[in-house]
């Protein structure tokens, strides 16, 4: 029988009506993995899509398409108001204080590359200093590495600990006269951690040093204001958060936002043009250059309703639940070794089965239908830090089950039997 | 195909008890070869003995994939001559991307165990780096991997 007709409920887990959340993402009994069902525990690498946010492209596309802010005709009206609805609706979800904070960027990646280029590229010298975290994914390494080599800035690494947690006191000491900005993420794709990151922005703010915020791995876990943070900048991506790809966010403080430089060139992000002058565009638009992904921007504020209405609070609980039974019942196996043991810790567990290779269990774990990421998950500083290649992860997300971890479980208990 | 067809017994065999396991402090041809992208690293060593290869040893770090791999090829080609190892270097490499093209090999013998993977692009890099290795050091060449030019399957990438 197919395990996402009877998900498992314990009394605690009562919060999410599962049965019927798990009926709103179709490719979750859809699809059959080598005559399994799929379990699919790839969530932190891509979200699945729920039918409300695939159907608002169909309707997108069936009566509101036309390019936006610049016809006069009636469907470019529509997909205007359609597109900065989307962007109100963002501001909402992460209690912005104004939609124009909100810009529209392709992904997590392309909104840290905004910030270096435009805010970086304005202010940074060289010899200023930029600090990140040994947690960083390769997307808040390399733009920042790529500052460093064009206007010679020095990039400093605050460390970690061995459950995988920034050391705050080391974090601290590394700030100086010539520190200029900070990016860090919030929830370490590779290890779960949740970092600090309330206090993290107040150390930079008492030195004043602006921060920006990867929330690549948190928007879809966790509620987040970014006024209550009080971060410069915050980024998050479409295809994690049960939206499509193509799709991200860049959240800045408009009088930073104002003060910086364009990132690309082009249609949309001018007011006027001559072959002597431009004159750029106010924000958002002066970073949104040439036509947007429309569509996606209005899927993504779909996506982001159908969270909401399941509410952040309740899928952080369940979420929780499924961490700590996974976590449980991976130990009880024995040989596995979990990295990662952060106290305040998001559903991923990076893990290692007994000597056998992260890609050996990734392709048999496959071939019980159970979807997990292998390899070094684009942060090889946090496998250097273990000292190991890879791992395999499973990460989680609200629709998983507990029935989901034991097959999970059992088919990790295959490999060690197989590999015995 | 179902990937536990992969993880026959004599793959599984070879993982646990690779073959030619190890240093050869006599070599006179020796490469590495790493693949980046999951951290496979390994090092072939060898010592021709008039144009044939003598011996031949591999040790390093990788997937059972891999290993058993290294493990195989390393008794495949000992005491082959150069240009059969080559060849078959070449055959190896046909068979796993599933070149349709490449004739019927009947030199690949007990190596056609790893014909299915075809079916698993992203695992396809695993089973030939100690291939491009072999390849590598025959040609006198320190380092092999199997991206950029050497990626054996052609949308390949992280």
């Amino acid at each position: 029988m197919n395990a996402a007709a009877t998900p498992r409920m314990t009394p605690r887990e009562s919060t999410l009506d599962l049965a019927r959340i798990r009926a709103d993402f179709p490719i979750l009994s859809a699809v059959n993995v080598h005559g399994k069902p799929l379990v699919y525990l790839d969530n932190g690498a891509s979200a699945q899509m729920p039918r409300q946010v695939i159907d608002r492209l169909v309707r997108y596309h069936t009566h509101e398409h036309a390019n936006i802010h610049r016809g006069v005709h009636y469907l470019s009206e529509t997909a205007t108001n359609a597109y900065e609805a989307a962007r109100k609706t963002v501001q909402r979800f992460l209690n912005a204080r104004e939609d124009r904070e909100v810009i529209f960027t392709a992904n997590v990646t392309d909104s840290i590359n905004l910030v270096a280029h435009s805010y970086g590229g304005a202010f940074l010298a060289e010899g200023d200093e930029v600090i990140i975290t040994h947690l960083e994914h390769h997307a808040n390494i390399v733009p920042w590495q790529m500052l460093r080599d064009e206007k010679g800035v020095k990039l400093r690494v605050a460390p970690i600990n061995d459950a995988g947690e920034v050391i705050l006191e080391d974090y601290e000491r590394l700030f100086n006269a010539r520190t200029k900005f900070v990016s860090i993420t919030h929830v370490s794709n590779a290890l779960g951690t949740i970092n600090p990151v309330r206090e993290m922005i107040d150390i930079a703010h008492r030195q004043g040093v602006p921060i920006m915020i990867d929330g690549a791995q948190a928007v879809q876990h966790m509620p987040v204001d970014v006024q209550a943070l009080d971060c410069d900048f915050y980024a998050f991506t479409g295809h994690k958060i049960y939206g499509p790809t193509g799709i991200g966010v860049l959240y800045g403080k408009a009088a930073l936002l104002e003060k910086m430089r364009p990132f690309r060139g082009g249609g949309d992000m001018i007011l006027s043009v001559t072959f002597e002058k431009t004159t750029y565009n106010t924000i958002p638009f002066k970073f949104e250059a040439g036509t947007p992904q429309i569509a996606q921007a209005i899927q993504l504020a779909s996506a982001l309703d159908y969270v909401t209405a399941v509410g952040l609070d309740r899928i952080a609980a369940h979420e929780h639940e499924l961490l700590s039974y996974a976590t449980e019942r991976m130990a009880s196996l024995g040989g596995v070794r979990i990295y990662g043991r952060a106290k305040n810790k998001s559903a991923v567990i990076s893990f290692y089965v007994g000597d056998v290779h992260p890609h050996d269990v990734g392709t048999l774990l496959d071939g019980e239908g159970v979807a997990v990421r292998t390899g070094h998950h684009c942060a090889q500083p946090v496998m250097q830090r273990f000292g190991i290649p890879a791992t395999a992860r499973a990460s989680f997300a609200f629709y998983n089950t507990l029935d989901e971890v034991d097959a999970l479980i059992a088919a990790i208990a295959k490999v060690k039997k197989l590999f015995s | 195909m179902d990937p536990k067809l992969l993880y026959q017994e004599m793959i599984l065999d070879h993982n646990r008890k690779p073959r030619n396991y190890g240093k050869l402090e006599d070599a006179t041809h020796r490469a590495e070869g790493l693949n980046p992208l999951c951290g496979d690293h390994i090092w072939v060593a060898l010592k021709l003995e008039a144009d044939a290869i003598g011996t031949i040893a591999f040790e390093g770090h990788s997937c059972a994939i891999c290993k058993a791999s290294a493990s195989m090829m390393t008794a495949a080609v000992k005491g082959k001559p150069v240009a059969s190892a080559e060849a078959l270097v070449e055959e190896f490499r046909h068979m796993v991307i599933g070149n349709a093209q490449a004739p019927e090999s009947p030199a690949l013998a007990r190596l056609k165990v790893f014909a299915g993977i075809k079916d698993l692009p992203s695992r396809v890099k695993c089973a030939v780096l100690p291939w491009h290795t072999l390849h590598a050091a025959l040609n006198q060449t320190p380092s092999a991997t199997t991206e950029g030019d050497a990626d054996p399957v052609a949308a390949g990438g992280a």
